[in-house]
């Protein structure tokens, strides 16, 4: 694989981790960003995609999802975690189930300075909600994804994976 | 309009061994007419999400039948929900509202549009598989049998008596509830579902 390969995120890293770590549903607004993961997990026969009105219900199907003894990710936008805010209090953080949120970092960079306030907010906000998160840019981290699973398992509750390469490998 | 302790009343002997979800102020009632708690959830307290939660069990549990008493007052909240709903066609998803037209915790605030909106009307549109209407008890109680043998997700629109609270929260009277946690537990462990 070449650096330039290694650098992109690639999908099926993310659906790769899905399978590894046991997960049922993916519970999620598809974004223009992200429509050939949606189609790559929709490909998926070992996997239940449940698109949804809004962000905050994601957080309370996961709930009764996880009640029944599924293994739900819920798969939304920064811009959509901030809406969903006592969703994430009343269904994740006071549910006591594991819970991995994949998070796209809109307006994530590491070059130059963040314009995009979505992206200035997004950790103030997990930090405020006591969410630890893991940051995935590009292939090579994809064993995060794994580490966010064991957390969530570990302390029985949601934990983030920010996606800070939105812009790249999923969309094709 | 029905009061709601009579739905509950006349519901019951139509339960079967469904599971039962049961929220706002009406909701409360439920708890003086079930015969299997072990099945009843408290899936309340975040804005009206207690919907999108019913239907994660539904998901979840595709071979038992899943009951939701909801209220008017937390659908409007995340209205968007009746379509993911209809999307996922839950054949095991019974989705009954409690309509009081009004926020009767908070003192008895009518909701926005209280007497002028069809929610059956717009559950049927959205892709229930079907949708009632009911404001009279004896209706209600000839139908609901057949009702719970259809297949869903099914709406069940019922006109309740408000019950309006007005008295400060730390002074209200409140019943003894079982914990969310708990009703939780007694659920997974009657359908030996092992722990995560």
């Amino acid at each position: 694989m070449s650096d330039a390969q290694a650098a992109i995120l690639r999908p099926e890293t993310l659906v790769d981790e899905f399978k590894k770590n046991g997960v049922t549903h993916i519970i999620t607004i598809p974004d223009s960003e992200t429509n050939y993961l949606y189609e790559l997990m929709q490909e998926q026969d070992w996997l239940e995609v449940i698109p949804t009105a809004r962000e905050g219900e994601t957080f309370a199907i996961a709930l009764g999802l996880s009640i029944s003894g599924k293994v739900p990710v819920v798969l939304i936008q920064n811009t959509g975690m901030m809406e969903s805010g006592d969703s994430i209090r009343g269904m994740a953080l006071d549910s006591g189930f594991p819970l991995v949120m994949v998070i796209g970092y809109r307006g994530w960079t590491r070059h130059g300075a963040i314009t995009d306030s979505a992206a200035r907010y997004t950790e103030p906000f997990l930090n405020a909600f006591r969410i630890n998160y893991y940051l995935v840019e590009q292939n090579a981290d994809g064993d995060r994804i794994s580490m966010a699973f064991k957390e969530a398992r570990a302390t029985k509750r949601p934990v983030a994976v920010l996606v800070g390469d939105e812009y790249h490998g999923f969309n094709r | 309009m029905i009061n709601a302790a009579d739905v509950f009343r006349v519901f019951q002997t139509h339960r079967g061994k469904a599971i039962v979800i049961a929220t706002g102020t009406s909701g409360k009632h439920w708890m003086d007419f079930t015969t299997h708690q072990n099945r009843d959830l408290n899936l309340g307290g975040a804005m009206g999400q207690t919907t999108a939660a019913a239907l994660g069990l539904a998901l979840g549990l595709p071979d038992e039948q899943v009951v939701l008493f909801d209220s008017e007052g937390a659908l409007l909240m995340n209205l968007g929900i009746i379509t993911t709903i209809a999307g996922k066609q839950p054949k095991n998803f019974f989705h009954f509202l409690l309509d009081n037209e009004c926020y009767a915790t908070t003192g008895g605030q009518p909701v926005p549009n209280a007497q002028g909106i069809n929610y059956a009307g717009m559950a049927k549109e959205a892709g229930y598989a079907a949708a009632y209407s009911f404001d009279d008890l004896e209706t209600f109680g000839a139908q609901i049998g057949n009702i719970m043998n259809e297949k869903g997700p099914v709406f069940v629109a019922i006109k309740v008596v408000p019950e309006v609270e007005n008295e400060p929260i730390g002074r209200r009277q409140r019943r003894t509830v079982r914990t969310r946690p708990e009703t939780i537990r007694t659920l997974r462990q009657e359908l030996g579902i092992a722990d995560s």
